[in-house]
Formats: structure tokens, sequence, C-alpha cells
């Protein structure tokens, strides 16, 4: 942005990515996609959530600063984005420790038939 | 905002600017597509990216509330998001999952046109990204015509049922969702002969991208018929196959099992199991013995995956029809839906994670109707050649948003399609 010394202050501060980059994103983001969908078909018990929110964080912040730009941005803009992900923590957590302490399902269980589903759809 | 002599506007900050001079600035160094009330175009910019970041704050805080609900839920009924995840098609997901990602890659190369002033580029990757966007809803209206069909709805209105899986009549689902999009794609359709017999240039130059965004929701649907139906054909041998030998299965092993498992449990839930009791005994619709002996023993081989999940299908069939379904008896745990048949389809509570469903990829798909109809407007001023290298805001902002529908959709897929 400042780098542009000899122009006009406040002018030419565009920062265009390299294609490449762009590229190269696009082609991990794929892979990851296919990472995702090919460790579904392996049981890793209880780490089956991590594995797959670990995946997707890892796409997120792939895709959130290089085709968001945050990487370069500034600072206040990757604050306010971070932070709104802090307190989204906060808010699920506060709220699964609530429901955990309180109340296991409030689900009204009507006597309907109990149906099982079909091994493959 | 900016004014639209966008031919000039590149190079406007060597020129008077136009129109402000009433407003008393000294309008040398005013370039057109600067507001008055911005000294340079980097403050603009930087203005405008701030408050884009803030809403996109509340974007992110918006989508919690519904991963608030998944997670809770979730967390009290894990075996039903489990069961209920199978019905989602696991392929459609991943392709409209590639599809958005291309769609972002085609906006943050938009975003490098824009700022390097390619224009003709600029509304080439517009339109791309706004074909994947169409073919995207293509595929989704698929998924939920599909849904609709089967009776797979949200929590009061669920009535799947497994015996009946695909019941005949219903309205034409499919039809209803795509009526808007046929007429508007009619409507393009019209625009583009007309501004082509008229001989209105800058219309028809917007119409004809317009015109292939609209064609590319029809690619949507056809690409998600085919997988649908892949996945679908499959489903209807195994149907018919599973009813066909439910019989001999339950002969041997389902009957005496689920029969006692049902009377063991009749206590517990006696109103379901007094009814399941009274259902015809397995085996009295068809008889079918001899193939399912020849699969048994193919099954036997350990290798042989695929068939032993074939015959836990046909046991778990045999078992509801032979009033065996409350509880489970199979010992194989790969059977992912039968270990948990208690409470996995109750209607009151498969129903709940259908709500969830609908709710995000319902909210997700109107964020991407939105995306739509922003990057229309962008497609006609790029077109129009607003957009240069200090005033490429818009573009950016639009980049913005439709990457973070793109991330709520990389956090949707996995924690939706992929339970396992």
């Amino acid at each position: 942005m400042s780098a542009h010394e000899n122009a006009q202050e406040g002018y030419d501060f565009a920062h265009p990515l390299p294609l490449p980059l762009l590229a190269g994103t696009f082609l991990v983001l794929t892979l990851l996609t296919v990472l995702t969908v090919a460790q579904a078909s392996f049981n890793f018990g209880s780490l089956d959530v991590l594995i797959v929110m670990v995946i997707a964080t890892i796409k997120a912040v792939l895709v959130g600063a290089i085709f968001m730009h945050l990487a370069w941005d500034k600072p206040f803009n990757i604050i306010c984005f971070i932070g709104s992900f802090v307190f989204v923590g906060l808010f699920i957590m506060a709220t699964l420790f609530d429901s955990r302490q309180t109340a296991k399902d409030s689900i009204p269980v009507t006597d309907d038939a109990v149906v099982s589903a079909p091994a493959e759809l | 905002m900016a004014t639209t002599d966008a031919g000039l506007a590149s190079d406007a900050h060597e020129q008077p600017g136009h129109g402000h001079s009433d407003h008393g600035h000294g309008d040398h160094d005013h370039p057109s597509y600067l507001a008055h009330h911005f000294d340079t175009p980097e403050q603009q910019f930087d203005s405008g990216k701030l408050g884009m970041w803030l809403f996109l704050v509340t974007e992110v805080l918006f989508f919690s509330g519904m991963f608030c609900a998944y997670a809770i839920f979730r967390s009290w009924r894990p075996e039903v998001f489990e069961g209920c995840s199978q019905f989602l098609n696991t392929k459609l997901g991943a392709i409209n999952t590639g599809v958005l990602l291309f769609s972002s890659f085609t906006m943050a190369w938009g975003v490098r046109c824009a700022q390097k002033e390619q224009h003709k580029l600029l509304t080439v990757m517009l339109a791309t990204t706004l074909s994947c966007a169409t073919v995207f809803l293509g595929v989704k209206a698929i998924e939920y015509s599909h849904k609709w069909h089967l009776g797979l709805l949200p929590a009061g209105l669920f009535s799947y049922d497994p015996s009946n899986p695909h019941p005949v009549g219903g309205p034409n689902y499919l039809a209803y969702i795509c009526a808007p999009f046929v007429l508007i794609t009619i409507g393009v359709a019209i625009w583009l002969v007309v501004s082509f017999l008229r001989g209105a240039k800058f219309q028809l130059e917007c119409a004809k991208p317009l015109m292939v965004v609209c064609l590319c929701f029809f690619v949507g649907v056809g690409l998600g018929t085919i997988l649908e139906s892949g996945g679908d054909a499959g489903h209807h041998e195994d149907d018919h196959a599973v009813v066909a030998s439910a019989d001999g299965v339950a002969a041997e092993h389902g009957e005496e099992h689920s029969h006692g498992e049902a009377e063991e449990h009749a206590e517990h839930e006696a109103p379901t199991a007094a009814a399941v009791v009274t259902l015809p005994a397995a085996g009295a619709m068809t008889d079918d013995s001899a193939d399912l002996a020849v699969l048994e023993r193919l099954a036997s081989d350990s290798t042989n995956t695929g068939l032993q999940d074939e015959l836990a299908a046909r046991k778990a069939q045999s078992e509801r029809s032979g009033g065996g379904i409350l509880y489970d008896v199979s010992d194989d745990a790969s059977a992912t839906v039968a270990s948990a048949p208690e409470n996995v389809l109750r209607p009151s509570r498969a129903g709940v994670f259908f709500s969830i469903y609908y709710c995000m990829t319902g909210i997700h798909a109107i964020h991407i109707l939105a995306g739509i109809g922003v990057m229309v407007w962008l497609l006609v001023r790029s077109i129009r050649m607003d957009f240069n290298r200090n005033y490429f805001g818009p573009v950016d902002y639009v980049g913005l948003y439709w990457h973070i529908v793109d991330m709520i959709w990389i956090y949707l897929f996995p924690l939706m399609y992929l339970i396992r």
C-alpha cells in the first residue's frame, strides 16, 4: 500500500495478489476437501469431529488469509474478524455447559413409531 | 457514491471533478468515483472495507446461533445425527463444496482483475462466479426436492416411512423449485433477443453473460439428477432385493431373535411393541431363500465386506418386517444406522435433525441468492467499466461476502454430510 512511493498519496494502494498464489490456494483447498471426504470412510472414534473441524479450520484460515486478503489487511480488521470467532466459541461453549447441567433432552417424545433407516441411501 | 463516467475514471484524478463544485470543494484531484466526503480513494476504500468486515462479523454471529443449536442437539443425541446424516448425499455435498471453492477462486481472481483494470477478464470472472452460484443452487434443488419427496422434512412434518420410501403421488417439488428460475431464464432470453433486435449494445453485453448464468442453474439440476439417480438406482435395487429376501434371513436368524427381543422389551415400551407384534410374520410375503444361501456363503469370506453389509441390511429389513425393530440385535458395528435404532428415526427426533439441516443449508442458500443479486449488479458495472485501480472497493467487498459464504459451507459440509 505505502510501497508506491512516487504515487500520489492515497492513490494506487491496490495490492493485487499473484495469480499462482490464488490458484495454489484453490488447489490446496480442493485437496483438503478430498481429504475430508476420504477420512470419513475411516473410523477414528471420538476423534472424528476433531479431525473434521481441524481440516475445516485449516481451509477457513486459507480462505481468510489469502482469498479474503486478511494476511495483508489492516490489523483492526483482523482483530474484528478473529474476535467474532472468539465470541462464537464462548457462546457455544457456555451454552453447551449450560445445556448439560440443566436438561438432557427436551424434545417432546410422542409415541410415534420407531423406524430405522435403510442400510444405504 | 461513484458516478458513471467510468471510461475516464482511471485517470480522472488528473481532471477536475464532476458535479461537486456546488459543494464548495476544491475539486481538483477529486475524481468522479470518489465520494465528496472522502479525501483519497484509499480512505474511501478503507472505510468501506471496515464497514464490510463489521457486517461479516454480524454474519458470523448470526450463523453461530444455528451452529450452537446444532452443537446442543448433537451432544444430546449423537446417534440421531449419525443416523439421519446417512440420508444426505455425500457426493452432492462434495460437488457443491468444489463448486463453491472454485467460485471463491474466480471471485478472488476477479478482485485482482478489478485492481489491474482488466475489464473484460473481470466480467468473465464475475460471470463464472455467478454460474458456479447457480450450479450450486441447481444441485441444492435436487437435494431438497428428493428429500421432500421421501418425507424427510423438519420436525412436525417429518413423514418418512422406510417400508414405503418412495411414495407415489405428491407434488412435483422439483418443478416448484425450478419454476422461478425458468421464469427468470425466459425473461433473460426475451431481454437478450429484444436487445439484439433493437441493437442495444450495452444491454446485449449484459444479457449474454446473464443468459449463461441462468442456464447454469439447469446444468446444476442435471448434474444433481445424474449423481442422485446414480445413488438411487442402487438404492432401488437394494430395496427390492431386501424386500424379496426378507423371509429367508428372518427364518434363520431374525424371527426368534426379533420376536424374543420385542417381547422382552414389551414391558418397557408396551404400546409400540404391542403394535409391532401384530404385524405379519416375516417371510410371509415372499420366498426367495435360494439366492440368499449363496449370498451368505459368499459373505462368510471376511474380505467380502460388501456382501456382509448387504446381509446386514437384509437382516435389518427382516427384523423390521418381523417386528423386531425396537432394539438392535446385530453385533455388526459397521451397520451404523441399525446400531442405534431406538431414537434415530423417531419422527420427533429425526425431524429435529432435518429442522437444523434445512435451517442451516436454507439460510446459506438464501445468502447465495443475495450474493447472486449483488454480483449481477457488479457484472453490469463491470461491463460499464466502472472499476479501476483506485476504485475496486465494491468488487472487493462482495468478494469478502462471497468468501464468508464459502467459509460457512466449509464447516457445514463435514458437520452435516460426513457424520459417521
